[in-house]
């Protein structure tokens, strides 16, 4: 885990006088899952395709795998699947043949591709729909398939602008089963956006931007501890005493809280157990919440990310009808 | 290695994806081909003889193929912006093949499948009386195809600056139209008058159209389907030379161009 694959230094974005990405610098390590979070317009597109060799920088330098983004591009672009934010399909083509179509782009293969390209239309359910053409997949499929291509060619870094936008929970949930799964088989690196909190969890670190600059850069464990500790419910036979008790023993002071208490610890799950050895039997109900990357995120940036999800259902709504509305 | 599959791969895709939509090719020849005998059939007995044994009708004919060929061609230019429009030029963009190879394969497309469409308007060459020997038509592939890459390129370039579809189609238009009818497509290129004269001769699509004339109807230097230029008749291999020289310099362009974009 200590080469690390991308490297990105003061990296610098401007169009015309709005700079989208401002000096910001991070590496990746090999296989690492890696998530890049931050509201609408803080600069995470913009960020990948500097990466990918779509955007030339203003400034600064990135490389993937010790290759210029700049400078040896086709290089680069060997090494890296994507799977971008907008529609990226033909849809006047089967999804086969837009899966045919990568594969001899990247160059693999006949005798690996065709298996290949089976193996991944099953994993996405899109098998019994691979000779029809996309224009009549609906917006799910069309992003199971652009997933689907983005792995054809067994990519070493894994670029995901918003992978699961628009998709209903089961599919995220095996998408992600999938992608855990290649990490894990292929040692993968994965670089990822995302507005959903239960996705970013999944993430071994992550980074957080806004207007354009990285403002906190951790694992999600380190990121919730900054904001705040864990929140210890509990409910027992005799609030008053346990409250007393609590007190004496740990010098906590527990609030009243509907008909239980709470109390705030540093580390909740070594505490509960000492907790519930020392109590015992009086406990009728405990439960354990932990700051959420929901917290950091408002922390850190002011805005809730939840607020996104409605922008997002907007922008899923765009993906499948609107096309021709984005330039 | 990499360029040619690079090329080839895009090729092959315009070309399944028209295979896809082959009513575009009925549409694409419906308006020449109205052109052709409409015109011709209603101007050839007051326009007499314009070559010899050359009624209206017969002169126009390479014409005709001559602007099938260029309105397909600039296909290229289209099926770029299209791509862009919906998304799928990123991900040819990002694939490791040239950017040189994208743009060569798209001006290949087209011109593959402009060559298709000026053979289909060949087949109607008896039906006006123009007798075309397997010679004649063997020489007209290789004009029709330089015409169609020249053109292409044009399309291509013209794609890598103009972004929305809606402009390159006015620009498409505005361009496509004044250089089929100042082509001598319609009319013999000799005595115009002066200004008719100069855009006539600066316009690519001449060089393009009138060999095809030559092939077709006859290249004798004296007859009247040849032109001139600062007062030299042009044989037919001056005329593609012009013509490859316009050529090259619009498919260098368009890979620089098509290399610079963002
Ligand atoms: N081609 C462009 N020309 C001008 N401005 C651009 C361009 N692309 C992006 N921007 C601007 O750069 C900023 C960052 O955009 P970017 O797409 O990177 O945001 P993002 O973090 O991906 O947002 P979202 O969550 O909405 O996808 C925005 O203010 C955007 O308007
Ligand atoms: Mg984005």
């Amino acid at each position: 885990m200590n080469d690390h694959i991308i490297k990105v230094e003061n990296l610098v974005k401007r169009f015309g006088k709005l700079v989208a990405v401002d000096n910001i610098s991070f590496s990746v390590a090999a296989g690492e899952i890696f998530g890049l979070l931050g509201p609408n317009g803080a600069g995470k597109t913009t960020t990948i395709n500097i990466l990918c060799t779509l955007t030339r920088p203003t400034s600064g330098q990135a490389t993937i795998a010790g290759l210029d983004v700049v400078r040896q591009q086709s290089q680069v672009r060997r090494l890296i699947g994507l799977v971008f934010q907008d529609p990226s399909l033909d849809e006047r083509l089967s999804g086969l043949q837009n899966l045919r179509f990568h594969g001899l782009v990247y160059g693999v293969p006949a005798a690996v591709r065709e298996p290949r390209m089976e193996q991944l239309l099953r994993m996405v359910e899109l098998w019994d729909k691979r000779h029809h053409k996309v224009q009549t997949y609906s917006g799910g499929m069309k992003r199971r398939l652009e997933l689907a291509r983005g792995l054809l060619h067994h990519p070493k870094v894994l670029f995901l602008d918003e992978p699961t936008l628009g998709l209903d929970p089961q599919t995220r949930n095996r998408i992600w089963e999938y992608i855990l799964e290649l990490r894990e088989r292929e040692g993968t690196t994965i670089f990822l956006t995302t507005h959903y909190m239960d996705e970013a969890e999944k993430a071994d670190r992550i980074a957080i931007i806004d207007y354009g600059k990285l403002i906190a850069m951790d694992t999600p464990e380190k990121l919730k501890k900054m904001v705040g500790r864990d929140i210890i419910s509990v409910k027992t036979d005799d609030n008053d005493k346990a409250s007393t008790e609590i007190k004496l023993r740990y010098q906590i002071e527990a609030r009243y809280d509907g008909d239980g208490l709470s109390f705030e610890v540093a580390n909740g799950e070594e505490f509960l157990p000492t907790f519930l050895k020392e109590f015992g039997t009086r406990i009728l109900r405990v439960s354990l919440r932990r700051p959420s990357l929901d917290d950091v995120f408002l922390k850190l940036t002011g805005r809730e990310i939840r607020e996104e999800e409605v922008s997002d259902t907007f922008r899923a709504m765009i993906r499948q009808h609107g096309r021709r509305m984005r330039r | 290695m990499n360029h040619l599959r690079g090329v080839y791969t895009i090729w092959y895709r315009d070309i399944l994806r028209f295979w896809h939509d082959r009513m575009r090719l009925v549409g694409s020849i419906t308006f020449p081909l109205l052109f052709l005998f409409v015109f011709g059939s209603g101007l050839s007995a007051r326009m007499g003889v314009l070559g010899p044994g050359v009624d209206f009708t017969q002169f126009i004919f390479p014409g005709i193929i001559g602007m099938t060929v260029l309105m397909s061609s600039f296909m290229a230019g289209v099926s770029v912006v299209w791509d862009r429009e919906f998304g799928f030029l990123k991900e040819v963009l990002v694939a490791p093949i040239s950017r040189a190879a994208v743009a060569a394969g798209k001006t290949l497309g087209s011109a593959t499948i402009a060559l298709l469409q000026g053979m289909v308007i060949l087949l109607f060459a008896p039906l006006i009386g123009v007798s075309l020997s397997v010679g004649t038509v063997l020489t007209l592939l290789p004009l029709m195809f330089l015409l169609a890459v020249s053109l292409g390129s044009l399309g291509v370039l013209m794609a890598t600056r103009i972004r929305s579809m809606e402009a390159f189609q006015a620009a498409m238009q505005m361009l496509m139209f004044p250089m089929v009818f100042l082509s001598g497509a319609f009319f013999p290129v000799q005595g115009l008058p002066t200004w008719m004269n100069v855009l006539v001769k600066v316009n690519p699509a001449t060089y393009g159209i009138t060999p095809i004339r030559q092939v077709v109807l006859g290249a004798d230097p004296s007859s009247p389907y040849a032109i001139s230029l600062f007062g030299q008749t042009l044989t037919i291999w001056n005329e593609v030379a012009m013509l490859a020289i316009f050529g090259i310099t619009m498919i260098l362009l368009a890979i620089w161009s098509f290399g610079n974009q963002e």
